[in-house]
């Protein structure tokens, strides 16, 4: 810290006296949401002692956050790149349906971990192909990604429909599953909450300290550039893309954990619902920048507003105009932010 | 006293043409080591598909372009790299999001040793160090080579640029009008780098429309009409008049016209 103010007279020319770690802290947007964060948790304990943010409240709030954590941070890389993804909700539920069809025929409810495993991987692997498949349309450059996926979004929502008749099919989670990682806890955390944790953890590294992170970042920031240095962009963005497909059939075996449905029609608002958390977060819609970190926070400002504002006896619907606002003053900070710097 | 050395770079009568439109109808170009040489020409000489035939983004119709001599085809950008040719391009090529240092080695990362770098584990720290050692070599001031590029300067920003080319260039590098958008000082500096550059034994080609500019840094200049080299002169023997006339094509260079009339 000494060394950096040391350097400050030097790099701050126009506001000379603001400390330049003081300067740096200021433009990290991590910093303001986790601020709006800490206001809304201090706000809610306040307003409800001693029922706002106990245990159970804590616990309850990250078990509903971890399945949009996880897809949250899958759609950290796509809007990096410049991109989007709506399909998310679509193509958990299509993973979600091929793993719970495989249970149905391999014993129900009542399957063994065996197959418990099997349809883990099966959604995996229907996530991660749906996801390149949309990456490889998207690296052609022909068509935009918010047309591919919003494509993308419909034609999976109809297969599943398609494999289902419509309905959400009985027995497709196995009791095995519903019992460790969607009820199980360790030393009181939910498993859920583990695995949330430590993919967010993994991924976190991927992007601020792997040369996948980097070109990931480089690509959203001028393509032209990453191309021009020999880097194979269509190659990266269907890795991109494979990525958030495979997050998004890890959140479709988290699902079936939790709840033991399909919940066929239950996802129609994910994508919207990620992405709003991802811009709060301060990754920029026009690619280039975000991190993994600000999307925690901002997974978990809606989720500390709903059980909020439940506690405190306001209906809970006002947390959807809350955040409604809180998204458009984002990109518009955003927005203004850039410009600032490009004329600098 | 040029001709006397071994050329670096040669194009013999390269040819290259879009459809109808022949942008390069035998084009000659000649460069040294060590030298800077501007390649100046009127808009639509053919400079910009001259420069991109020999930096690999173009493959000619017809010619040859040797590189030390031999007979060289590049397949691409990242071929004539290998070969230890970088381009600088106009509009700099820079990640405006990433640091300087990322910017440097944008697509030639340094990774950390054993496991962590076959997973694709970046060493930062030895690419900070390796950035600032490069833009010190340049003579280039950054004080925090972990700034965006995009809170650069334009100077800077510039300076990213020609220090990422002079990294890995070892033969010759290519700069489009690389201080077109720079204000006065900017320019004097990034001019300053140039020269320092072609000092290290590097071949600087800078394609230009600033005749003053090009006097000052250039040692030779050559000059393109209609698609062919019309005149080739040595900066410290030679006027904006002359350098206009030949682009223009009213008056006669004293041999490169010649020479290149030749169409030898």
């Amino acid at each position: 810290m000494t060394a950096e103010s040391e350097k400050a007279p030097a790099a701050v020319d126009s506001r000379a006296g603001v400390p330049d770690w003081l300067r740096r802290a200021a433009t990290l947007n991590e910093l303001w949401t986790f601020v709006i964060l800490l206001a809304l948790v201090v706000f809610f304990t306040i307003a409800a002692p001693g029922k706002f943010f106990t245990t159970y409240d804590i616990t309850q709030i990250a078990v509903n956050a971890a399945i949009y954590l996880v897809l949250g941070v899958g759609m950290t890389f796509v809007i990096i790149t410049a991109g989007i993804d709506l399909s998310i909700g679509s193509v958990l539920v299509l993973a979600a349906v091929a793993a719970g069809e495989y249970n149905i025929h391999h014993g129900g409810p009542a399957s063994g971990w065996g197959t418990v495993a099997f349809s883990a991987v099966i959604a995996l692997a229907v996530g991660t192909a749906w996801g390149a498949l949309q990456g490889v349309v998207v690296a052609t450059g022909k068509v935009p990604p918010l047309i591919v996926t919003l494509g993308g979004l419909g034609a999976a929502l109809g297969i599943a429909e398609l494999a289902t008749g419509g309905q959400d099919p009985a027995g497709a989670a196995s009791t095995h599953l519903q019992n460790s990682l969607g009820f199980g806890k360790v030393l009181g955390i939910p498993w859920m909450v583990i695995l949330a944790a430590v993919v967010t953890a993994i991924f976190g590294a991927v992007l601020g300290s792997t040369r996948f992170g980097e070109h990931t970042l480089a690509i959203g920031s001028n393509p032209t550039a990453v191309r021009r240095a020999g880097i194979p962009v269509g190659r990266q963005l269907v890795k991109v893309y494979g990525l958030m497909g495979l997050l998004a059939g890890l959140g479709a075996v988290m699902w079936l954990a939790s709840y033991g449905t399909t919940s066929i029609a239950g996802h129609s608002t994910d994508n919207l619902k990620v992405i709003t958390a991802v811009v709060l977060g301060g990754t920029s819609l026009f690619g280039g920048r975000g991190s993994v970190l600000g999307t925690v926070i901002g997974v978990f400002i809606p989720a500390v507003l709903t059980t909020g504002l439940i506690v405190i006896g306001v209906q809970q619907y006002w947390q959807d105009v809350a955040v409604g606002v809180v998204l458009v003053v984002a990109v518009y900070i955003d927005q203004m932010r850039r410009k600032t710097r490009e004329r600098a | 006293m040029a001709s006397a050395r071994e050329p670096l770079l040669t194009a013999h009568g390269v040819v290259k043409r879009f459809g109808h439109v022949q942008a390069l109808s035998g084009a000659d170009f000649t460069a040294y080591p060590g030298e800077v040489v501007a390649l100046i020409g009127d808009n639509g000489a053919g400079k910009s598909t001259l420069v991109n035939v020999l930096s690999g983004v173009l493959s000619p119709d017809a010619g040859e372009v040797r590189l030390d001599g031999e007979p060289v085809r590049f397949s691409g950008p990242m071929d004539a790299q290998r070969h230890g040719v970088e381009t600088v391009y106009q509009d700099l090529s820079l990640a405006p999001d990433l640091d300087a240092a990322a910017n440097l080695y944008l697509g030639r990362e340094i990774l950390r040793g054993g496991l962590l770098g076959r997973i694709g584990v970046l060493d930062r720290p030895a690419m900070r160090r390796e950035a600032v050692r490069a833009f010190a070599e340049l003579g280039v001031e950054l004080k925090d080579v972990t700034a965006a590029v995009t809170t650069l300067s334009g100077g800077q920003r510039q300076s990213v640029a020609v220090a990422r080319a002079v990294a890995f260039a070892h033969k010759v590098i290519f700069m489009d009008e690389p201080t077109a958008a720079l204000g006065v000082v900017q320019r004097a500096r990034v001019l300053e780098t140039v020269r320092r550059v072609a000092d290290r034994g590097i071949c600087v080609v800078l394609i230009s429309h600033n005749m003053p500019e090009v006097l000052s840094v250039a040692d030779r200049v050559e000059v393109l009409r209609l698609g062919r080299r019309v005149a080739s002169y040595t900066a410290a023997d030679t006027t904006i008049e002359e350098l206009v006339g030949a682009m223009t094509g009213s008056l006669d260079g004293p041999n490169g016209g010649k020479e290149a009339e030749d169409g030898r």
